[in-house]
């Protein structure tokens, strides 16, 4: 794999316009990543998801030269109709278009920072293949005391064209004092067997608020990685919602930083499996300053040889007295194929604190399927209602109406 | 209320409590392997305690698996690297090259250690029904009660002489939980323990009384590695207790037990430890570390397998009391109190591997720490694909003591079983101003008022224990955290 990347990296850089100080700059976490190299269950965050033997199998040699030069037609059909937003497309890895025609031009301001990168570079192999490949470094900054009126719709779209590719992305976003943002990820994808890498980094200041929903429904091959990172200062709000269910593998970690006063965060996930997939969500709340509170809920479906894992963690510091920490992962195991793996993990060094988590896996309740039987639906119903109000109680944490019935009707739960 | 004296006796006894009172250590003439770890050395023990060749063999096979293995760290705790080089691997008070055959012909000396420690050797001066088997550094210093235990076919003795009197049994069941080749520290055990308690209980026997065997660390720079076999037959009954305490020294001791339980049909074990080796002084310097390995299996049907621990103890508590659910039907319970002050770090827990159908486990563990202690609870739940209609309930609360010290939780849950039902639990807590108030409102000074909420936060843990225990454990969790609030 060593020479691949080598000769990748320089056919990918070869004709950029980066100047050979930034390139070497690349190179070094290039030669960072060749040292770890893919990670596997050796590693304690990859004990339940051994990515490099499941690239090996799944995919086999990577290629990670993406050419990014000539522009791809943009399919209308491809947008969520009815349904007014801003939007940003990729397609193959590749920016296509940026669309804010909702927002205020003076408000947002899309750059490059190059800088970026050194404040990234310890956090894993994979952030470190990622800051190896990406050309571009985009940071979308909405100025103070504005709101999107919108939510911003960024479509990561892949077609046939590539195969046995390494895609890679990095975005990111800084919220100025008291500003917010909807942001909302669909995948949809068309390609099949490739390794999509993606790194958000999220810097909140004072009284903004993210949301940030991450939809992933579309049955495909691929294997996917996805690093957020989100910086929190005083009063601000985090919210992050995870769909996982399309891929054949995906693994969303999400790593939020408290550091400011009155800051909040919350996590909730559904992973909703079948077909052998697996994925995983991990998750990392650090409490770094006083009267902070997190709240995360992962519920997990699971038939046909799925696996899903969740890995999530509370940090407390010993300056953050006042902690107001929860965590509860539930998931229905439906066959006897299935694998559900929890590592739900407390590290507390502050004594005024409220911390909690709970963690329960088992099958359908029989008696509730009796009830509702008794009511005159079939088992089959039966089992689908259930379902349905299971996930309905992550659904239902979305705070924004539009966008939780957008969730609901592109999964088809009814209330 | 409460008159003067009284007053000041308590706080005499509290001030004798404080330092921990089991410090001294014995002057007694050692017999001592070499130092260091090499073949040598193990055929010395080996020599030394007259055993077959089969388990020179055996021990030799674990040694070279040794040579190749590397210490985990994984852990929590991190310590400084031990130079396994620089221990003794065997000692035993002179008077012991052979082995006295009754309590007159013990060195009075040892008898005395063992008063000072509160353990009754001499059978008349017994507590009420416990049959003592008492190690001393690394041998066993005597088995009480014999005559008794052997009237209902009872074997309990130590492992050296079970080797002697008992060779099929031991052969048999030696290294069948915990492999030769299981972790570095299991396998150190494997290559030179030296001795521990041997239990077997024929079919369908019901123990008459505990159980008991005493550990002692005397002599310095000496590992301890005792091992432990109980073998419960088909349909038996045995409760069995486990205390330590070790001299106080300025260097750290490396204590690395082996424990081995196995249940067979309808069969119960339950086994109950109060460790309180020496835990270092205030600033953390000294201490044991007590790196134990100790699994059960449930082999046979209906079995069950119950682990109570105390943990009050050591510089670094490192074990995982283990339960292999292999039998249909099978219980496997753990309940645990872990507490830290000071500089202590524990990093404990359990697995629970169910393994057949409508196997049960219960986790209860409680972990109190204060000070600049450390306290991770880090815990395995497999439920795997054949173990149908399996159940788990798991529940860790922690309490922390000011903000210098940490309490951690990491359990590690896996289910592949789509019958099964696992639930888990876990909270993070102080001892909260109203609580207190109450409390010293009755009253109480604000120490007895932290004892009262405390042993109330253990109380599921200690109600586990046997009675006698039960109080010891329950003065000691108090005395544990003596001088943690204020």
């Amino acid at each position: 794999m060593e020479k691949q990347l080598i000769r990748d990296f320089e056919k990918s850089f070869e004709n950029s316009n980066l100047d050979s100080k930034k390139i070497n700059f690349k190179k070094e976490f290039l030669n960072k990543f060749i040292k770890e190299g893919l990670p596997g269950k050796n590693l304690e965050n990859w004990k339940y998801s051994d990515l490099s033997k499941i690239i090996k199998t799944e995919i086999g040699d990577l290629s990670f030269y993406n050419n990014i030069s000539p522009p791809n037609k943009i399919d209308s059909s491809m947008y969520l109709s009815g349904f007014e937003h801003n939007s940003i497309v990729f397609i193959n890895g590749r920016a296509e278009k940026i669309d804010l025609q909702f927002e205020e031009k003076d408000k947002v301001k899309i750059s490059e920072d190059f800088e970026l990168e050194k404040t990234s570079s310890n956090i894993n192999s994979l952030v470190n293949l990622n800051n190896a490949f990406t050309e571009k470094n985009f940071v979308l900054t909405v100025k103070e005391n504005y709101s999107f009126k919108k939510p911003l719709v960024i479509y990561h779209y892949t077609n046939k064209k590539i195969k046995s590719q390494n895609l890679n992305l990095r975005l990111n976003f800084e919220l100025e004092k008291n500003t917010s943002l909807k942001l909302i990820d669909i995948l949809d994808d068309f390609s099949e067997k490739n390794f999509i890498n993606t790194f958000y980094n999220f810097k909140l200041n004072q009284d903004a608020i993210l949301k940030n929903y991450k939809v992933d429904i579309k049955n495909n091959s691929n294997i996917k990685y996805s690093f957020t990172n989100i910086e929190q200062d005083k009063n601000s709000l985090s919210e992050t919602f995870i769909l996982s269910s399309g891929s054949a593998f995906n693994k969303n970690e999400i790593n939020c930083n408290l550091n400011g006063n009155y800051s909040s965060a919350f996590v909730n996930g559904i992973l909703s499996l079948n077909k052998k997939k697996h994925h995983e969500i991990r998750t990392s709340v650090n409490h770094l300053t006083e009267s902070t509170k997190s709240y995360q809920l992962i519920k997990s479906v699971l038939e046909n040889n799925a696996r899903a894992v969740y890995q999530g963690k509370i940090f407390v510091s010993s300056d953050a007295q006042k902690t107001d920490g929860y965590q509860l992962s539930k998931a229905i195991l439906l066959e006897d194929t299935t694998e559900f793996n929890a590592k739900p993990e407390l590290e507390i060094y502050a004594d005024d604190v409220k911390c909690s988590h709970g963690s329960a896996s088992g099958s359908l309740n029989e008696n509730s399927i009796f009830y509702i039987m008794s009511r005159g639906l079939n088992y089959k119903e039966a089992k689908e209602l259930l379902i349905n109000g299971f996930l309905l109680d992550v659904i239902n944490k979305i705070t924004d109406e539009e966008i939780k019935n957008l969730i609901k009707s592109m999964i088809g739960l009814k209330e | 209320m409460k008159t003067e004296s009284s007053q000041n006796s308590r706080e005499k006894e509290i001030e004798k409590l404080k330092k921990y009172k089991y410090g001294f250590s014995t002057d007694i003439e050692n017999t001592k392997a070499p130092k260091g770890l090499n073949e040598e050395v193990i055929r010395f023990i080996s020599n030394i305690k007259k055993e077959p060749k089969w388990l020179l063999d055996w021990r030799l096979k674990a040694y070279q698996r040794l040579k190749v293995l590397k210490e985990p760290n994984w852990q929590k705790p991190k310590y400084p690297k031990i130079n396994y080089q620089d221990l003794y691997y065997y000692s035993a008070p002179k008077s012991f090259k052979e082995k006295p055959k009754s309590l007159d012909e013990l060195d009075p000396k040892l008898l005395e250690t063992y008063k000072k420690l509160g353990i009754p050797l001499q059978e008349q001066k017994r507590l009420n029904n416990i049959a003592v088997d008492a190690v001393f550094d690394s041998v066993s210093v005597a088995t009480t009660f014999k005559d008794k235990l052997t009237e209902k076919g009872i074997i309990f003795c130590s492992i050296s002489e079970a080797i002697q009197k008992h060779p099929e049994l031991v052969k048999k069941y030696l290294g069948s939980v915990i492999p030769l080749t299981d972790h570095f520290f299991a396998t150190l055990n494997s290559a030179v323990f030296t001795d521990g308690s041997f239990v077997y209980v024929p079919p369908g026997v019901r123990c008459p009384m505990e159980l008991s065997t005493y550990f002692r660390i005397n002599a310095s720079d000496t590992g301890q590695f005792e091992r432990t076999l109980i073998i419960a037959d088909k349909g038996s009954y045995v409760s069995y207790l486990e205390g330590c305490t070790a001299p106080m020294r300025d260097e750290n001791q490396l204590h690395a037990a082996n424990v081995e339980l196995i249940a067979l049909d309808d069969a119960e074990i339950k086994y109950s430890t109060v460790q309180n080796w020496y835990p270092g002084d205030k600033d953390g310097k000294g201490g044991i570390y007590n790196f134990v390995t100790k699994r059960g299996l449930c082999k046979g049907i209906n079995s069950k397998i119950s682990w109570t621990q105390v943990e009050t103890g050591s510089a670094i508590t490192w074990k995982y009391p283990s339960c292999i659910l292999k039998g249909d039907n099978s219980i496997g319970e753990f309940y645990s109190i872990a507490i830290t002050n000071n500089h202590q770090k524990a990093d404990t827990g359990t697995k629970m591997i169910h393994l057949g159908k409508n196997t049960k486990s219960k986790i209860i563990s409680k972990g109190i720490s204060a000070g600049f202690s450390d306290m991770t609870y880090r815990g395995l739940v497999d439920i795997s694909k054949k173990a149908d209609n399996s159940r788990n309930y798991t529940q860790c609360d922690s309490l922390l003591m000011g903000n210098k010290c940490g309490a951690h939780t990491v359990p590690y849950i896996t289910n592949k079983n789509s019958g099964s039902n696992l639930a888990h639990e876990a909270t993070t807590s102080k001892i909260s101003e109203e609580q207190l108030h109450y409390c010293q409102q009755r009253g109480l000074n604000s120490e007895e008022a932290v004892g009262l909420i405390v042993n109330g936060f253990c109380k599921e843990v200690l109600q586990q224990l046997p009675m006698e225990f039960a109080v010891e454990a329950q003065k000691l969790v108090g005395i544990s955290l003596e001088g943690s609030v204020g």
